[in-house]
């Protein structure tokens, strides 16, 4: 159990290295929902860096893949229906709400942003109302 | 090109840090959103580890006049809470509880290989067509602004 947060915590703060190297180097806040909407509804110009960093987030998955599958053991913990269900709520939210756990949750909380604050409380919020829910209702595996 | 391999860095350093976490793994995201259950706090260490850092060096990197890559900051500026934010967020986070699955997750563990992340993958698509559909005939966004 120990171990458990330290290396959630280890990993948070390779994560917040990424989300600074990219401001660093390219200005820009590291929404992944943003950066994979604008490859699906392509804004000229500025495509391109969205498909790299998409490449190197499924490399970055590859390479857990070859060294370490256990950490992408990516079973859903509910039926395939809810988890289609959930996806959709997902995709549309995040467009609505602006962003989604890495442009507010992290990045905007980072800067002290209210509506990244608002966003991530509401949605964690929400998040967890929908897990009493799957309780409730023994839709948890 | 140094921009587009910066991407890919960024990219590459999401990925192992959401690995090395353990939160490419759903059951970790159901398990702290799990108050009421089970609670496993790890996501909450991930988050304070990256919030941590950035809190930090946001400020430092913000001194700077450009970035390094770039003649320009993107930085969202807007401060007003509006009923976009609160209702989308809220739709976001009932899908996040009942899948356990945030974006960024669901592109990461496409690599796995694996059905279920690929279903889940292709619904968040969904999702944003939908949205983005729905955005253009109704102007539902700016309506909620």
């Amino acid at each position: 159990m120990a171990t458990e947060w330290i290396m959630g915590l280890i990993g948070g703060v390779v994560i917040g290295i990424a989300v600074s190297l990219m401001l660093l180097w390219n200005g820009r806040v590291t929404g992944v929902s943003s950066i994979v909407y604008g490859v699906l509804v392509p804004i000229k110009g500025d495509i391109e860096w969205r498909w790299y960093f998409i490449v190197g987030l499924l490399i970055g998955g590859l390479s857990l893949k070859i060294t370490a599958p256990e950490l992408l053991a990516a079973e859903l913990q509910t039926t395939a229906w809810i988890g289609s269900v959930a996806g959709v709520l997902v995709g549309f939210g995040a467009m609505l709400g602006g962003g989604c756990t890495s442009g507010h949750g992290v990045c905007g909380v980072s800067r002290v942003s209210p509506r990244s604050i608002v966003a991530t409380i509401v949605f964690m919020a929400a998040g967890m109302a929908a897990v009493v829910l799957l309780r409730k209702t023994g839709l948890i595996i | 090109m140094k921009y587009n391999i910066g991407a890919l860095i960024v990219g590459l350093l999401f990925a192992i840090g959401l690995g090395m976490s353990g939160i490419l793994q759903p059951a970790n995201i159901i398990g702290f959103l799990d108050i009421f259950g089970k609670w496993n706090p790890t996501l909450l260490f991930t988050m304070a580890g990256a919030v941590g850092v950035h809190f930090i060096t946001y400020k430092l990197i913000r001194k700077r006049k450009t970035p390094m890559f770039s003649k320009d900051w993107f930085i969202p500026t807007r401060q007003e809470i509006t009923p976009a934010l609160i209702i989308g967020s809220l739709i976001f986070g009932i899908g996040w509880g009942l899948g356990g699955y945030c974006p960024t997750v669901s592109v990461t563990t496409l690599a796995s290989f694996e059905t279920r992340p690929i279903i889940v993958f292709v619904s968040i698509i969904s999702g944003m067509l939908l949205f983005w559909l729905l955005d253009k005939k109704t102007n539902l966004k700016s309506k909620l602004e």
